[in-house]
């Protein structure tokens, strides 16, 4: 265990409210964000985290640091986001998470090439202001085409970019393969990064 | 995906940015794939749009934890913490 982990973990056990509550401003929205990767409601995912809260006071005894706490934590979420959404019929399955990457996919509409070099390339995005490249309406953008993800693809990224996971990190709290990890972020940062070329090239259109 | 000694076509390189920003890239590809970037403006827009994205993507807001939620997390903790003193 680190000793960051282990003063944490130490004072919870003592019932330290303030340790608690330091954790759990730490991760909730993460947990939230990653529990709507599996969920068909927030109300759902916000159960989901209660639970998951729960099964770390329950837990916490038996606790041995042989993973990071924090990764502990969100292994704990994705079993009862798992079991949920399984309860609670959700529509797609969760063996699809590992079926999304043997299928091939194209990240970029082939359409746009020819012969395999670019016929429609990208444009350079160095002329857009930063402030229009981080203002809450890109942002909402982004979160749009986050939300509309499939699962696997959903809950990597949000893992890896949204809140710096490494990929070892990513893994063991999924469950899945670093490959299989791999293909789901291209997938997922692909179609984010279409959909933002898309709208900034509607934006820019739209000033002319 | 075998790469053999031959150069990287524009719509193979675009399936391989994430292996590329990861590091996960053996030498010899990398090198090959940073020559096809050294003479495609194609590419190196997509490599930059996409280096954009993951920018904006870690920006996104985490957001605070409502006070109901943090309330009703501390209630449990303390009913939680008793439960143990009195073991």
């Amino acid at each position: 265990m680190t000793d960051d982990d282990g003063a944490v973990v130490a004072a919870l056990r003592r019932g330290d409210e303030a340790a608690f509550a330091s954790l759990i401003d730490r991760y909730q929205s993460s947990l939230l964000r990653l529990a709507m990767a599996y969920v068909a409601t927030r109300e759902q995912a916000e159960d989901v985290v209660q639970e998951t809260w729960l099964g770390v006071l329950n837990g916490i005894d038996r606790f041995e640091g042989r993973s990071s706490l924090k990764t502990w934590i969100f292994r704990i979420l994705v079993n009862r986001a798992k079991t949920k959404g399984v309860r609670e019929h959700r529509s797609v399955p969760f063996s699809d998470l590992v079926a999304d990457g043997e299928e091939a996919e194209a990240s970029v509409d082939p359409a746009r090439f020819r012969a395999g070099a670019w016929s429609a390339p990208p444009a350079s995005w160095e002329g857009i202001p930063e402030d229009r490249l981080l203002s809450a309406e890109t942002r909402a953008v982004v979160e749009d085409a986050i939300a509309a993800l499939p699962d696997g693809q959903r809950a990597v990224i949000t893992l890896r970019d949204v809140r710096g996971f490494t990929a070892p990190e990513t893994v063991e709290v999924l469950g899945i393969t670093e490959a299989n990890q791999r293909v789901l972020l291209h997938r997922a940062r692909s179609k984010v990064r279409a959909r933002l070329e898309e709208y900034l090239g509607s934006a820019e259109r739209s000033t002319v | 995906m075998m790469f053999r000694r031959r150069r990287l076509a524009c719509q193979e390189v675009v399936e391989l940015v994430t292996e590329y920003l990861d590091g996960a890239m053996e030498p010899a590809r990398r090198a090959r794939f940073e020559r096809h970037l050294a003479g495609c403006d194609g590419c190196t827009a997509y490599l930059e749009q996409f280096r954009t994205t993951l920018t904006v993507v870690g920006r996104l807001d985490v957001g605070d934890v409502p006070a109901p939620a943090m309330a009703e997390l501390l209630a449990a903790f303390r009913h939680w913490a008793d439960d143990r003193g009195d073991g």
